[in-house]
Order: structure tokens, then C-alpha cells, then sequence
């Protein structure tokens, strides 16, 4: 009997080689899982029946191209599609033989951090039914979190992974801008996507990091890493430089409960050896919101123009071909696309553009050279994941702005191009409260180190307490 | 930064969006609600500092000018809506 609520990837791997169970077996177990508690969760938009690899299977957000799989990236105007190629990160999952289980629920075109955007239903959170799991790779983050999958992929733009990661309990890395291929991915905000791995454990997030991660000649804004990736052993943080920047440790908003968990896991670095030390990113987090409310619209106003009807998705007929345009986008796309399309627009548009795009853009800068001064004494920098835990749904989604601050605390360093690690640290009135870990660019290693060191000295339950 | 409704429906001609009347409505309270939140980038001042348009250094990369194989035509059509000949087919422009 295997038991997909406490087995990791790296235990089903260890079952595969000492050939304890099948390929056939484990895919067979996780499908099960998922028609006992997929239909309370909707973690899934579809499954995959037949095993294709060897090895420990995956599942993947819908914004993920899977050849001949529909891929819907949430919306109602991609609805039917079916790709005539993978993604890169498909085919690099397929080499090392994963096979896939299914494609899991995201806001629309991953924009949102409720999954309450999705065109197909919400998701709800493992821990509590009437809450949310995060967004937009919430799909993702509750198949991990209720054992409906070893370890999946979600989208991270501007806290779509770290975020719904916090809020389900489990570990989610944003990679390096660059460092994962976007080929095939349904593009959002292009200077800010990533794919980036949901696990239950930090080494099987460095374990599957390592599997996605260098250059991809289709995708020309990738490198290769400079580090190849190390899976995490160290279980003490000597040497290592903790920096606690105030401004993501006492922002409005944050709720007491994970303010109080967050700052018991920065008394646990030092316990574990490592210096810790205030910091400060005085414009990173009151600007960051801003900034990124700017320069994701605008890119995506851009990225979204793709669908008109003509190539492929949804078209509603007109009399003429732009009566088709607009009445197919009108009828395709849900209200957050509407709302980022037409901010996009308007930034964009003559007499506002230096205004707006043009500002963020040097807003931009301005972020990234204060986190790069914070790294000149800092290895990390640390602070709550999101200022709150699991919210109710329907809570939010009525009022835009207040969603936006859902992200408020991965934002900033998301605007730089860092990665950033989010780690279960403990719970907040029974749910679970996520610790961010940031670092320099390509310092992924680093963060698994930390991450791990942590994981194991907190020793979080990462099973929901309603499903033991 | 309020935005009115002429402007709003401006931007979704600009953007190919045919907005209901209630949609106008909503989108004109909401944006101007998310426009005053992000003026704030112009509270700073920033004479003098360069843009960043992407967070890596990369400049000029650059394809091996070698041919290989496309998508083949049927893939390509595979998704369309309507296709005639080989060719994506829409109503009259």
C-alpha cells in the first residue's frame, strides 16, 4: 500500500530502484488518490490514464504545453487546445522518465494568487475546504500538499509559485530569471515568468531543479548554470549571512500569527549557527507593488494579443474579421485578463507610456540595486512568504487591489530577478505559514542548503491535519 | 488618477475588447482604483537612472543560421478555428 500523503520523490525513487513497486503501480496509486479527494479539492483539470516513463510521475500546471494534452492555462479562450509539442520542460521531465498524471487548476493565464480566477472552478485548500490555496499555481500546490502528486510544476511571475507553496504547506522554488526554459509555456509577463518545482521536501525541490534547470537553444533568454546542483545534506547554517530586511518583516498586513512563526524561524537560523542581521530595502517594498502592477500588465497586454481567433482557441464569428477579434476576446477572456489587458494597454499608450511603463522600468533598477547592496553582507534574506495564511474564498474577489497584496512579500525580489525559496516553517490557527528565502542570482544551492537546514530542524508535518 | 469611461472604452478598442455596458461600468471603477495605486511610481525621482527591460545581462544571442525542420503544415493548421487550402481562414476583413 503506498501511502501518497507521506511518501516524497525521492522515497518513490528510492521504491522504483529497489524495485519495491512499478512505474505502472506508483502512476496507479496517485490516479487513485486523486478519484478519492480530487473531487472536494479540483486540484486537477484532467489526468493522463497510461504511465509513458519509468520513473516517479508529475504533474503539471495548465499553462505547460503537453503535446496532444489539453492545455488551457486556465481560460475559456484556450479551451480545446491541444499542442503539437511539449515544452521544453515537458520533454526534459519525459527524458528523465516522469511521466505525466495530469495538468492542475491555475488562475487564468496565472494571473491571480487565489485560483479563484480560473475559468474552470476554483481550487480549494487541502488544509481547509474553505479556503483558498493560493494562486496561481494553487492546483499544483494542493495535488502536492493531499499526496495527489510526488511533486509538480507551477509558474511563478510574480509569487505564483512561493505563494500558493506557503499557503499549502509545502516547498516552492522560483529559479533564477533565465535558469528554466519558457519554451512552450503560455507566456504571461515574459521578463518575470519562471516554472519553477512544488515539492513536499527541499531535496526533492533540488532534485527536480537540477532535472529542469540550463540553456535551451529555443528559449533565448536562458543560461547555463554557472553551479551545477547540489542536493542538500548540510543540517547547520555556520558561515552562512542571514539578513532580515525590515521592510518584509513589518509590513502593514502582515498578521500577527506569521509574524510571530517567521521571526521563531529567524531565532532558528541563528540556533543553527548562522549570523543573522537587520537590513534594509527602503523603496523595494513600497514600490514593488507598483512597479510590478505596471510592467506585468503591460507585457502581458502584449503577450495576450496572440489570441484573436485565428490560429487556434476559441473564436466567435462577426460579419467582419474585427468583429470576430472583439467579440472572441470579449467571450474568451475572464475579468482579470480583461483588467491586466486593458491597464497594459493604457500604460502603454501614447502621452502615458514614459509616465508609467517608462517609470517602472527605472523603478526596476532601483529595486534590484538595493537588494544587490543588501547581498553585499547577506547570503539570504528572509521574511513570511505571504503577510497572511490561507484565506476564505470569495474573501478577496471582489476587490483587485486587495488580492494584489497577496503578494506584496515575493514581489520585490521577484522585480530583480532572484530566486527565491518558500519553506513550510509552522502553523497559524491550524494553517500553514510559509518562510521566504531569497538569495542572489544563480544562488539556488544556497537556498537548498538553508532550506533543508531548516526543514529539518523545524520538522514540519507537511500532511494536512484533516486528511491524517 | 481616475479614469472615465470614454477613456476606458478607448483601451478596449486599442486592446480588440467588446466591453458590455456592466463591464464598462466595473473596469472604469476598478482601473481607476489600481491606477491611483500604481502612480506611485512617479512619487520618486529618478533623473538619471537607467531602465531595466530584464533582470539578466544578455545581449545579442544569436542562432546557428542552420536550417532544420518547422512544424509541419498539418500541425500548424491543427488547432485553427477554420482553414481552407492551407491557409488560416477568417471572415472578410
Amino acid at each position: 500500500m503506498i501511502d501518497t500523503l507521506r511518501l516524497t520523490a525521492e522515497e518513490a525513487m528510492g521504491l522504483l530502484e529497489r524495485r519495491e513497486v512499478s512505474a505502472a503501480e506508483l502512476h496507479r496509486a496517485y490516479l487513485d488518490a486523486i478519484g478519492e479527494r480530487d473531487s472536494e479539492l479540483h486540484a486537477y483539470l484532467r489526468t493522463v490514464e497510461e504511465p509513458e516513463g519509468k520513473g516517479v510521475p508529475i504533474a503539471f500546471k495548465d499553462l505547460i504545453s503537453t503535446r496532444g494534452v489539453e492545455t488551457t492555462a486556465g481560460s475559456k479562450i484556450l479551451s480545446g487546445y491541444l499542442p503539437v509539442y511539449d515544452a521544453t520542460v515537458a520533454t526534459r521531465c519525459k527524458a528523465a522518465g516522469m511521466s505525466l498524471l495530469g495538468k492542475t487548476n491555475m488562475d487564468e493565464f496565472a494571473m491571480g494568487s487565489s485560483t479563484e480566477n480560473s475559468a474552470f472552478g476554483p481550487t480549494r485548500n487541502p488544509w481547509d475546504l474553505e479556503r483558498v490555496p493560493g494562486g496561481s499555481s494553487g492546483g499544483s500546490a494542493a495535488a502536492v500538499a493531499a499526496g495527489l502528486a510526488p511533486w509538480a510544476l507551477g509558474s511563478d511571475t510574480g509569487g505564483s509559485v512561493k505563494q500558493p507553496a506557503s499557503l499549502c504547506g509545502i516547498v516552492g522554488l522560483r529559479p533564477t530569471y533565465g535558469t528554466v526554459s519558457r519554451y512552450g509555456i503560455v507566456a504571461f509577463a515574459s521578463s518575470l515568468d519562471q516554472i519553477g518545482p512544488m515539492t513536499k521536501t527541499v531535496r526533492d525541490n533540488a532534485l527536480l531543479y537540477r532535472i529542469l534547470a540550463g540553456r535551451d537553444p529555443e528559449d533565448t533568454t536562458t543560461v547555463e548554470l554557472p553551479n551545477p546542483v547540489e542536493i542538500p545534506e548540510r543540517e547547520d547554517l555556520k558561515g552562512i549571512r542571514v539578513g532580515v530586511p525590515r521592510e518584509l518583516n513589518e509590513a502593514e498586513g502582515i498578521e500577527p500569527g506569521v509574524k510571530e512563526i517567521a521571526q521563531r524561524t529567524i531565532e532558528l537560523c541563528r540556533e543553527l549557527g548562522a549570523e543573522v542581521g537587520e537590513t534594509s530595502l527602503p523603496r523595494s517594498v513600497d514600490y514593488g507593488l507598483a512597479c510590478y502592477y505596471l510592467i506585468a500588465p503591460s507585457e502581458a497586454s502584449s503577450n495576450l494579443a496572440r489570441y484573436d481567433g485565428v490560429r487556434y482557441g476559441l473564436r466567435v464569428n462577426g460579419s467582419n474579421v474585427r468583429e470576430m477579434y472583439d467579440r472572441t476576446r470579449d467571450a474568451g477572456f475572464g475579468d482579470e485578463p480583461k483588467r491586466r489587458i486593458m491597464l497594459g494597454t493604457y500604460a502603454l499608450s501614447a502621452g502615458y507610456y514614459e509616465a508609467y511603463y517608462g517609470q517602472a522600468q527605472k523603478v526596476r533598477t532601483v529595486i534590484a540595486d538595493e537588494h544587490a547592496a543588501a547581498f553585499e553582507n547577506f547570503d539570504v534574506l528572509v521574511s513570511p512568504t505571504s503577510p497572511t495564511v490561507a484565506f476564505k474564498l470569495g474573501e478577496k474577489a471582489e476587490n483587485p487591489l486587495a488580492m494584489y497584496l497577496s503578494d506584496v512579500l515575493t514581489i520585490p525580489s521577484n522585480i530583480a530577478g532572484l530566486p527565491g525559496l518558500s519553506i513550510p516553517c509552522g502553523l497559524s490557527d491550524g494553517l500553514p505559514v510559509g518562510f521566504q528565502l531569497i538569495g542572489p542570482q544563480f544562488s539556488e544551492n544556497t537556498l537548498f542548503h538553508v532550506g533543508h537546514a531548516l526543514e529539518r530542524a523545524i520538522g514540519f508535518d507537511f500532511v494536512p491535519g484533516r486528511l491524517k | 488618477m481616475a479614469i472615465t469611461r470614454d477613456e476606458v472604452l478607448h483601451v478596449a478598442r486599442l486592446a480588440r475588447l467588446e466591453l458590455r455596458d456592466d463591464e464598462v461600468e466595473r473596469f472604469t471603477e476598478q482601473l481607476s482604483a489600481i491606477l491611483e495605486a500604481v502612480a506611485k511610481v512617479s512619487e520618486l525621482d529618478l533623473t538619471g537612472v537607467e531602465p531595466t527591460a530584464h533582470p539578466l545581462d544578455l545581449l545579442n544571442v544569436w542562432a546557428e543560421d542552420v536550417p532544420r525542420p518547422c512544424l509541419p503544415q498539418g500541425d500548424a493548421l491543427a488547432n485553427a478555428p477554420d482553414h481552407e487550402a492551407g491557409f488560416f481562414k477568417v471572415p472578410p476583413i
